[in-house]
């Protein structure tokens, strides 16, 4: 069947099985790659994406149902070619990953965290990324990298001080 | 070897140049690549632990359109090789998919062919297997007895390896000491469950003879295993090494998997791929980490100085033999950890049983060794009434004593075990955390200090092989680098090996950059096909500092003697009175006279007639790097050396324990690391913070358990638990440096650091916390259902006692 799919600011019309689910739809009819399958059965975190600001796993959502909502998934947050969201830069900052597979969620999760709080404890950070398994960092330099970008975050929009 | 301070970029803060691509969500892993026409494997798998397969029905499957295929063990096996094994047991082959006999639950029997991955699976429902069960046996302990369940019926027995090594006067140290201790303790089945699950793509193409290999692959021998089994010319293997893998930390060794899809893709003559889903991964991945029985004696005087040490390692490796028995070889090159124990006796066995294959993991079985060791340092103390950290200072090698050599053949190059140990008591305030734990402790709650300190041995040439395979001659395990600088004066390195999050692209920008003296940034890293590569052994064995950055050093320093060359030739001055620096090179009594980057790169690829006599144009080199220390053959009585680098790291936590439920809580982590000489200090702090996670879920978390039935219950994220960011502490570490004499830098390994010393630790601990009730935790993962039974058993009879006391 036929849906209308909002992605990224973008419409696509797709044609999809009922049975499949967004994660794959955005993979394999899309080419969005960078949501990746990690469990697929809603544990790991690692197929995170943004559905109208909140973090959900793409993994137990069918296409079907992500019609007329706003999707957004990591391609969509750099701000062009060869550029970085201040969050992307953060977590380059802190070397907050090793292998990059749980990368994309994590950041999608600590983007709609940041969005909701710009002054995020250690204790938020923590519950924020704790839907998303990391086998590679123990998450220490991923929380250091969510607290710095709120940090920069914050200044950018401080009045410049004479 | 320069002293620390002196580099530019070694040792400083950069930014990890992978983490780019990452974040934006362009790694290119295994699933990400689609050639055309790609064909998708779903695989039908045993629910028995041991069944005769009687028959297969693929009808069914077959008629669904969109399936190209159902493939069973018999054609495989007809087809190809046996699957290589480390140890020599020709009868216990093993192949892709079950042959007549299927030997746990969860291993693949079938695998179906289609247009989609969900299509496959359907099929993979339809076809119909006729099993007829047969015994089984899943405990380590019963399948050593003669007589037991044979999980291999040609093999005779279940035993693959059982060898005891004797280093020095055992008996005699035994016979002369005061005291002994024995005890048991146990190392749980667990491993360290990358999120990305084993993905590989083969396509054959039959003009030109090349099987194209994608996969997300950390593993030694990968091509030529993959020719070997598949009958056809290591030249005709094209292994892709610039796939990003997605976590591997030693498992991901998908060989039989590349074996199924390589020949799959040669028999339909279409491209096909197998991407695991979870279940096929945690069930029949083969994946599991050693499960590891010990039993240790130790003989000792009333000082606490340990004279002599008996292990026993009784390893449960599953069904079939891969490499993984060398896990019980690995820990022979620190079979004493940081101590100064004079003679060894090591019983090292490998059993079969009904359960998932064993693979390689993490520190490959020196955590679960470390584990044990230092379990019993704890023992020793309690049972003599010394302080934990008093006996370790005591029978630690002191670092004057280095270079020393262990009794089982191995030199440790550098150490300053009691000075990190003394920066980390500083750091934490020792007393202060004493004093804590005992004001918890009269406040009603369960609170331990965990204390560990072990060995990370680093760079290491395989040695375990010959050790435990007398017909394997291996004696190096080499890497390797090209670097060029074209025509126009753009650097490029090449590397030759898949990474699994190591960073290895930063290290050999840092180390070329650092040698040639430009901006490491500018230095474009590559990876070649296993086609036009240079040997490299892959990233294991915490290597990659040591045998890449030496190679990339190497490769480097000859392209620089090779400028400064050009140099004095051209400015007609000796060779010795030239100088290089930041890519230019000067006379140094005239320091005038010079030859930039430009000109120097422009002679070198297009003046000949400006070159050194007999000199070769072009400005491109390679050094293929051997083991240092490597060489040696072990001699008879299992003597040799193994690893050339020895890092060290000490542990000490605060763990409270809720009495009534059971449940652990780390309230302090403090490490000391010394891996040497840092070349890039983030990735080493990642290493160390991602290890002790690893650690902290062997600890505590993570089992693939095991029903009566021979089931593996433990088969997802829901019951195999995976720590999360609550789980993880904060965990400060403590930095100290001693440099390896043997290394370029002075850098050691650090890729295994934190998993080697964690759980122990935290099994220390917790025993330091439930020892006033009188109960001894001795296996691990100490899981909160089994450690809060064992609490308010306790508690029933202390009190039973205490009233009969009355």
């Amino acid at each position: 069947m036929k849906v209308e799919l909002d992605i990224n600011r973008q419409k696509h019309t797709v044609e999809v099985e009922p049975r499949l689910s967004l994660l794959d739809c955005l993979r394999d009819k899309l080419l969005l790659i960078g949501a990746h399958a990690g469990c697929e059965h809603g544990v790991c975190g690692a197929c995170t994406v943004l559905v109208d600001g909140a973090a959900i796993r793409s993994c137990l959502m069918f296409a079907v149902q992500a019609d007329g909502v706003a999707i957004t998934t990591i391609e969509g947050l750099s701000p062009g070619p060869g550029e970085l969201s201040p969050l992307q830069d953060a977590f380059c900052e802190t070397h907050g990953m090793q292998c990059g597979y749980c990368t994309p969620a994590m950041i999608l999760a600590a983007h709609a965290l940041l969005s909701k709080n710009a002054s995020p404890t250690r204790e938020e950070i923590v519950d924020a990324i704790s839907g998303n398994i990391c086998r590679c960092t123990g998450y220490a330099q991923i929380v250091e990298a969510i607290a710095l970008a709120a940090e920069r975050m914050r200044g950018q929009n401080d009045p410049v001080r004479p | 070897m320069t002293a620390p301070g002196k580099f530019r970029f070694v040792s400083s803060d950069r930014r990890v140049r992978e983490d780019r691509r990452f974040v934006v969500g362009k790694g290119s892993f295994a699933a990400d690549i689609v050639p055309q026409g790609v064909k998708h494997v779903a695989l039908v798998t045993c629910p028995h632990p041991a069944a005769r397969i009687v028959s297969i029905d693929k009808a069914a499957a077959l008629a669904i359109p969109g399936v190209h295929y159902v493939l069973e063990g018999a054609e495989l096996a007809g087809a190809t090789n046996v699957l290589a094994a480390g140890l020599d047991t020709p009868n216990v082959p093993r192949y892709p998919l079950a042959l007549n006999v299927a030997r746990y639950a969860g291993e693949w029997v079938a695998a179906v062919v289609a247009d989609s991955r969900a299509l496959a699976e359907d099929a993979a429902e339809a076809v119909a297997i006729e099993y007829a069960p047969l015994p089984f046996i899943l405990d380590a302990d019963e399948a050593y007895k003669p007589g037991s369940t044979l999980v291999h019926e040609a093999h005779g027995s279940n035993v693959l390896l059982d060898r005891t090594f004797v280093w020095g006067e055992v008996e005699q140290d035994f016979a002369v000491s005061p005291h002994r201790l024995k005890h048991r303790v146990k190392w749980g089945r667990s491993s360290t469950v990358p999120i990305e699950t084993f993905g590989v793509t083969a396509s054959w193409d039959p003009w030109r003879e090349i099987l194209d290999i994608w996969a997300s692959i950390q593993m030694p021998k990968y091509p030529d295993q993959t020719a070997m089994v598949l009958k056809i010319p290591m030249s005709s293997v094209r292994v892709h090494y610039d796939v990003d893998v997605g976590g591997s930390y030693g498992v991901k060794r998908g060989i039989k998997h590349t074996v199924l899809v390589g020949y799959l893709s040669k028999r339909l003559g279409m491209p096909v791929r197998l991407i695991e889903d979870r279940l096929e991964n945690m069930r029949g991945g083969d994946m599991h980490g050693p499960e590891r029985n010990f039993d240790v004696e130790v003989a000792f005087d009333d000082q606490g100085i340990i004279r002599s040490m008996k292990m026993r390692a009784l390893d449960n490796v599953g069904a079939y033999a891969g490499r993984s028995p060398f896990q019980l070889g690995k820990p022979v090159g620190a079979i004493v950890g940081p101590y100064k124990i004079k003679s060894v006796q090591y019983q090292a066995i490998a059993v079969v049983t009904n359960k998932t294959v064993q693979e390689a993991v993490r520190a490959f079985g020196q955590s679960p060794t470390n584990y044990a060791i230092e379990r019993t340092i704890d023992e020793v103390a309690v049972k003599l009434g010394l302080d934990r950290l008093e006996i370790r200072r005591r029978n630690m090698i002191r670092h004057e004593e280095f270079p020393y050599l262990i009794p089982s053949g191995s030199t440790y190059d550098s150490g300053d075990y009691h000075t990190v140990i003394d920066k980390v008591l500083a750091h934490a305030g020792y007393g202060e955390l004493i004093a804590e734990r005992d004001r918890l402790r009269s406040a009603g709650t369960l609170a331990g200090i965990g204390i560990a300190a072990c060995l990370e041995p680093s760079g290491g040439n395989s040695s375990f092989e010959p050790l435990l395979n007398p017909k394997v001659g291996t004696t190096t395990w080499m890497d390797s680098c090209r670097i060029s600088i074209d025509l126009v004066g753009s650097i490029t390195a090449t590397m030759h090996t898949t990474s699994a999050g190591q960073g290895h692209e930063t290290l050999v920008g840092t180390v070329v950059g650092e040698v040639l003296e430009v901006d490491p940034d500018k230095v474009r890293v590559v990876r070649s096909d296993s086609l036009n590569a240079l040997p490299s052994n892959s990233p294991v064995g915490s290597r990659m500092a040591i045998m890449l950055g030496g190679a990339a050093f190497h490769a480097a320093k000859q392209l620089k003697d090779k400028l400064t060359a050009i140099a004095a030739h051209d400015l007609g001055v000796p060779v010795e009175r030239i100088a290089y620096k930041d890519g230019s090179a000067f006379d140094t009594s005239a320091p005038d006279k010079k030859r930039t980057w430009a000109e120097l790169v422009t002679m070198a690829h297009r003046h000949i007639h400006k070159l050194p006599e007999g000199m070769e144009p072009g400005l491109s080199v390679s050094h293929i790097m051997p083991v240092p220390m490597g060489g040696g053959l072990p001699t008879a009585d299992g003597r040799v050396q193994m690893y050339p680098c020895y890092s060290f790291e000490f542990h000490l936590m605060l763990v409270t324990i809720d009495p009534d439920l059971g449940k652990p809580e780390i309230k302090r982590y403090v490490i000391g690391h010394d891996c040497g000489t840092v070349i890039n200090p983030k990735i080493v702090r990642g290493m160390t913070l991602g290890g002790i996670a690893h650690g902290i879920g062997a600890a505590l978390y993570e089992e693939f358990a095991y029903n009566e039935d021979g089931l593996l219950v433990a088969q997802n994220f829901m019951d195999y638990l995976l720590p999360s960011a609550h789980e993880v502490p904060f965990v400060e570490i403590v930095h100290h440096e001693t440099p390896s004499p043997l290394t370029v830098f002075g850098q050691k390994g650090s890729g295994e650091s934190g998993y080697l010393g964690a759980p122990a630790a935290i099994a220390s601990a917790v025993n330091d916390a439930v020892r006033p009730l009188g109960i001894v935790v001795d296996s691990l993962p100490i899981k909160v259902a089994r450690l809060g039974d064992m609490i308010a058993q306790a508690r029933e009879n202390n009190a039973r006692e205490a009233k009969k006391g009355n």
